[in-house]
């Protein structure tokens, strides 16, 4: 039996290529067979309850929830980041979701003033400002114009915000959950701002929420007519309303914060506006005390998600380790991973569709003999952009930057299969 | 829908559909006139117009030149008396900020430092920032309650709680809004990291051994701020 295991681990290795995995580590020790157990199982031998008894019938679950098994899966806020919840931040689980998709009720949410909750009936869009014909669109207007699906990842520029001068979160959950990933359903921007009629000396735009905080960002007008679009659908239900139902602003591979929801008015103008998200927020600090503003695009940034320290490694043998990468720029040309704390890397496997400022999703299957390991991602994107490391970034920036912090990641994994953020040097 | 709304989408439509027929059929002229005419944006008729009324309803936006501010005026000492009344409970009736509500004062001289106090006075580049956001979101969870007037005249108080006016006589009003400047105005710049960080792109990266065995010098579980945890470093 055991000789067996080891043929067969031996094989799956060269085929998985784990192999160069464990050799950048530490050499691994033939796998413990699986024993067969003394009794036979009894959740085979017995009749179960849902195997006897009726479920629940077609009507009982008219909009489907998870399982009651999966409640633990959850959106969850660091309440000492902010002082009241209503203008603050909570965060998706990755370490919990797999593929490449964030289920809608999993995306992190950051508002400025709570949640507005908007009759799509109520709801008007204008655009005014530097064009030919100021105009008022109703949600139904909006349907009526053509359609797009893009998936592009929505992050936040404070997503491992708190991480700047070490290791401060002990998940990726809190340390990388500030980023989703849907499809949305919507229309160009362009299509309205061509029925408004831009004047030729229009330079930027002003977006600005509904909402209690009338959120508003100043966008350069190049990119408003490049990809933006105004989405009312994601994952093909209508937005949530903690996602800015019934209308949203899509800027993709730009900082989550442009992203305005519950859009209510476009402004036309020839420079930018100074709205406080554009400058006591968002912008910079660098080490000489001079800021960087209008910093919108993200850029590449990677995290293994599991295991991670809200999951840990449970066996030893067979393991999957996944994670995400992203890049604001373009796609995801290749993911490198290392267990050794980056003294040695390989070329991780990427799974799904590589799409255009999406997450993508990466994977290593490999054998773990019990050794600690030191693990990091590093991202590739199809501008050569290569995912620097922490030390490299606070080099260049300092480490009162709070926004876009996209440093290579570490999970020290123990023996025991616990996993901790830790910062190495 | 309306009838002339109805017309003019059936109009298009029958254009639509007569041009599938006709394109074939056309001169090289004809369809070169075409193509010009497909370049500019073609109006889809939805939407109506916006009435000055709504416009100005929802237009409040104050731009860094000063583009928006509306007619009005308020003094230090007015804006001391509203902000005692309506801001202090969160931000502290010096601006020092309540538990972890906004610190609007002091700071300056801090930007360098280990850290850094942004308040209003020691990091905001552009006074018109306050305006435009107080008047659409503040206070918080009565937005747009307050009146022209006492917005500019919280502003000064503001101004005057950073040491950027010292006088508390003083009147900010539109006519002298943009003569104020702000502290930290020059120390913002555009987006550069292109450039300032190239060495981030282009290089081929090391797979083997690339480095010195590294030691942990840094453990989240030693910082024990992982929710909850009551303490924790400050972010805004």
């Amino acid at each position: 039996m055991k000789d067996r295991a080891s043929a067969d681990q031996l094989s799956r290795r060269k085929f998985l290529g784990a192999a160069s995995l464990a050799g950048a580590g530490a050499a691994l020790t033939a796998l413990p067979a699986v024993a067969e157990p003394a009794k036979p199982d009894p959740l085979i031998t017995e009749v179960q309850d849902w195997a006897r008894y009726l479920g629940d019938g077609v009507d009982k679950r008219p909009y489907g929830s998870p399982s009651k098994f999966e409640k633990h899966i959850v959106r969850r806020d660091v309440p000492w980041l902010t002082a009241s919840p209503e203008s603050s931040v909570n965060f998706t689980p990755l370490h919990e979701i797999d593929g490449i998709i964030t289920p809608s009720g999993l995306c992190f949410e950051r508002h400025h003033s709570g949640i507005a909750e908007i009759d799509p009936a109520s709801h008007r869009l204008m655009i005014n400002g530097l064009v030919e014909k100021p105009l008022v669109f109703t949600m139904d207007d909006i349907k009526r114009m053509p359609r797009t699906n893009r998936i592009y990842f929505l992050e936040c520029a404070a997503n491992s915000g708190m991480e700047w001068r070490g290791a401060q979160l002990n998940g990726c959950q809190f340390t990388h959950g500030m980023v989703h990933n849907v499809m949305y359903t919507g229309v160009s921007l362009k299509t309205l701002l061509d029925e408004a009629g831009l004047k030729p000396n229009v330079k930027w735009l002003m977006l600005e929420g509904a909402d209690a905080a009338g959120m508003n960002r100043s966008l350069p007008i190049e990119k408003a007519l490049n990809d933006v679009l105004l989405a009312f659908a994601m994952n093909g239900e209508a937005l949530r309303p903690e996602q800015g139902y019934p209308l949203r602003a899509v800027i993709p591979g730009w900082e989550g914060n442009l992203w305005v929801k519950w859009l209510r008015r476009i402004e036309a103008g020839d420079q930018p506006w100074q709205t406080r998200e554009e400058t006591s927020k968002y912008t910079d600090l660098l080490a000489d005390g001079r800021s960087r503003k209008y910093t919108f695009i993200m850029d590449a940034k990677s995290v293994v998600t599991n295991p991670s320290p809200q999951a840990p490694l449970k066996y030893k043998g067979r393991n999957v380790l996944t994670g995400l990468a992203w890049s604001g720029r373009g796609t995801i040309k290749r993911v490198d991973v290392s267990i050794d704390g980056g003294q040695n890397w390989q070329t991780a496997r990427i799974d799904g569709p590589v799409l255009d400022k999406s997450l993508t999703r990466f994977y290593v299957d490999f054998d773990w003999n019990g050794q600690e390991m030191m693990i990091q991602s590093r991202a590739m994107d199809s501008t050569g952009y290569v995912q620097p490391s922490k030390d490299e970034l606070r080099k260049v920036r300092g480490v009162n930057s709070i926004y876009h912090n996209n440093g290579i990641q570490t999970w020290l994994v123990r023996a025991n299969g616990e996993t901790e953020n830790v910062e190495i040097g | 829908m309306s009838k002339s709304v109805r017309l003019i989408a059936g109009a298009a439509l029958t254009i639509a559909a007569a041009a599938v027929v006709l394109l074939p059929q056309q001169s090289p002229a004809q369809q070169i006139a075409a193509r010009e005419t497909a370049k500019k944006p073609s109006k889809l008729g939805l939407g109506r117009a916006a009435l000055p009324e709504e416009i100005a309803a929802w237009d409040t936006d104050v731009r860094a030149d000063g583009k928006g501010l509306p007619a009005g005026k308020g003094s230090v000492k007015q804006g001391d008396d509203i902000f005692q009344a309506q801001c202090a409970a969160c931000h502290g009736e010096f601006g020092q900020g309540v538990g972890r509500w906004p610190v609007l004062a002091g700071g300056l001289d801090t930007l360098k430092a280990d850290r850094p106090d942004k308040t209003v006075g020691s990091f905001w580049p552009d006074l018109s920032t306050v305006f435009d956001y107080v008047r659409r979101a503040m206070p918080y969870g009565n937005a747009q309650s307050l009146s022209n007037d006492e917005v500019y005249a919280l502003t000064a108080y503001l101004l005057s709680m950073n040491d950027i006016v010292k006088d508390e006589n003083f009147e900010l009003n539109d006519k002298n809004f943009t003569s104020i400047k702000m502290p930290n105005a020059a120390a913002f710049f555009d987006d550069d990291r292109e450039t300032s960080e190239k060495q981030f792109w282009g290089k081929e990266p090391c797979m083997k051994n690339c480095r010195t065995a590294p030691k942990v010098t840094g453990r989240a579980i030693s910082v024990d701020v992982t929710p909850d945890s009551k303490a924790g470093p400050k972010v805004d």
